[in-house]
């Protein structure tokens, strides 16, 4: 059965499309179907992440207004087979995207794929609700920062009562992915630590993922952080993410860039 | 904890803690449904006063409280004393009706 999954947040730049890349294509190697749904119209990135920039024709406005087809828009993945893009328009406005419009591609995703995951563009306003409105779960993305944990209580309180599912009285099934984390400085007392941030937000953890140089140069080549470096610390913590979703009982840790003797000796520049 | 800890200045991490945890819990109370429920009560619990009283809306302020156990809803409603002469109804040193009522926690929504 498929699952609708809301990437969001609240606050721009804490990782929501890097996420929604990594753990796309992290569900997609498992053999399962993957449309990833970029609802940042007029502010796309997600094609960029995912590298296929230079192969978007029509887009999710397109498809809601029915000026195009689904299968005309969905680009496939040049790696992983079983993954699918459905890129935002770049030229329009978030008005442009209507409710009717966004349920009929939701459905019709639905029928062709296993997981949809909606990458949500920040803020709280009428893109941030469309991409949740339709989605059996949601990963909450947050930094463990003052103002990103802020911003993500504002979203889970959204969730809880602008969705679809929340409104007809279900529970929206919601999921804690901490990103850009730094071990070391949350244990020397400078950054919120995971056990601060889940104790405010009071949401189950999917996730740690841990700051790192692997995040940027994978999208310098329009590549998912976990097919780009598979055994980087931040694929490792995204893919642990990815079979957590899919129900396994996965440990949770921290993964870390194992430093060598060299690394130790010159700082970070070895990596 | 090490010997540089000593030396070191108070940590971050336990204020940011502490800033968020203060913030929040006014936030969840001020949020959504609760405004509108605020909005409501003030306008029926003034209605219903109306019938009896003359007062002033800017006088009646209702305010809601979250803590943990439970909440505590407040409800101020500011009533000119009649003057024995029936001269100046703006009295000064009007008294106030203070209620005061708690009602159960809202919190059990956020519970994972």
């Amino acid at each position: 059965m498929a699952e609708v999954m809301v990437v969001t947040s609240g606050k721009g730049g804490v990782g929501k499309t890097t996420s929604t890349a990594a753990l796309g294509a992290a569900l997609a190697q498992t053999g399962q179907t993957v449309a990833v749904v970029d609802f940042d119209v007029g502010l796309r990135n997600l094609d960029l992440i995912m590298g296929a920039e230079r192969r978007v024709v029509y887009d999710l406005i397109n498809v809601a207004n029915g000026e195009a087809r689904l299968h005309q828009a969905l680009i496939r993945d040049k790696r992983i087979e079983t993954l699918y893009l459905l890129p935002a328009s770049q030229t329009r406005d978030k008005d442009a995207l209507t409710e009717e419009g966004v349920k009929r591609v939701i459905g019709e995703l639905r029928e062709r794929f296993d997981w949809i995951i909606c990458d949500s563009p920040a803020g709280i306003e009428r893109g941030a609700t469309l991409a949740m409105k339709y989605a059996d779960l949601a990963v909450v993305i947050a930094n463990p920062e003052v103002s990103s944990v802020r911003d993500s209580d504002r979203i889970i309180g959204l969730l809880d009562a602008k969705t679809e599912k929340a409104e007809s009285g279900q529970r929206m099934e919601k999921h804690l992915l901490l990103t850009r984390y730094d071990a070391a400085r949350a244990g020397r007392g400078e950054m919120l630590s995971v056990e601060d941030v889940l104790e405010i937000l009071s949401i189950p953890l999917l996730g740690i993922i841990p700051e790192s140089e692997e995040v940027l140069r994978a999208s310098n080549v329009g590549s998912p952080v976990t097919l780009n470096n598979a055994a980087s610390a931040p694929a490792r913590a995204y893919m642990d993410a990815a079979r957590r979703l899919c129900g396994e009982d996965v440990a949770m840790s921290i993964p870390m860039h194992r430093k060598g003797f060299l690394d130790r000796l010159f700082g970070r520049r070895a990596a | 904890m090490n010997i540089f800890s000593m030396f070191s200045r108070r940590t971050s991490a336990p204020v940011a803690r502490e800033r968020l945890q203060i913030l929040l819990a006014h936030e969840r109370g001020g949020t959504t449904c609760n405004a509108d429920l605020i909005a409501l009560l003030q306008k029926e619990v003034l209605a219903a006063i109306a019938k009896h009283i003359d007062v002033d809306p800017d006088k009646v302020q209702i305010k809601m409280e979250r803590r943990d156990e439970v909440s505590l809803l407040e409800i101020d409603v500011e009533i000119p004393t009649p003057s024995p002469k029936g001269g100046k109804p703006q009295d000064k040193t009007a008294p106030e009706i203070r209620t005061t009522s708690r009602v159960a926690s809202q919190r059990a929504g956020r519970a994972a």
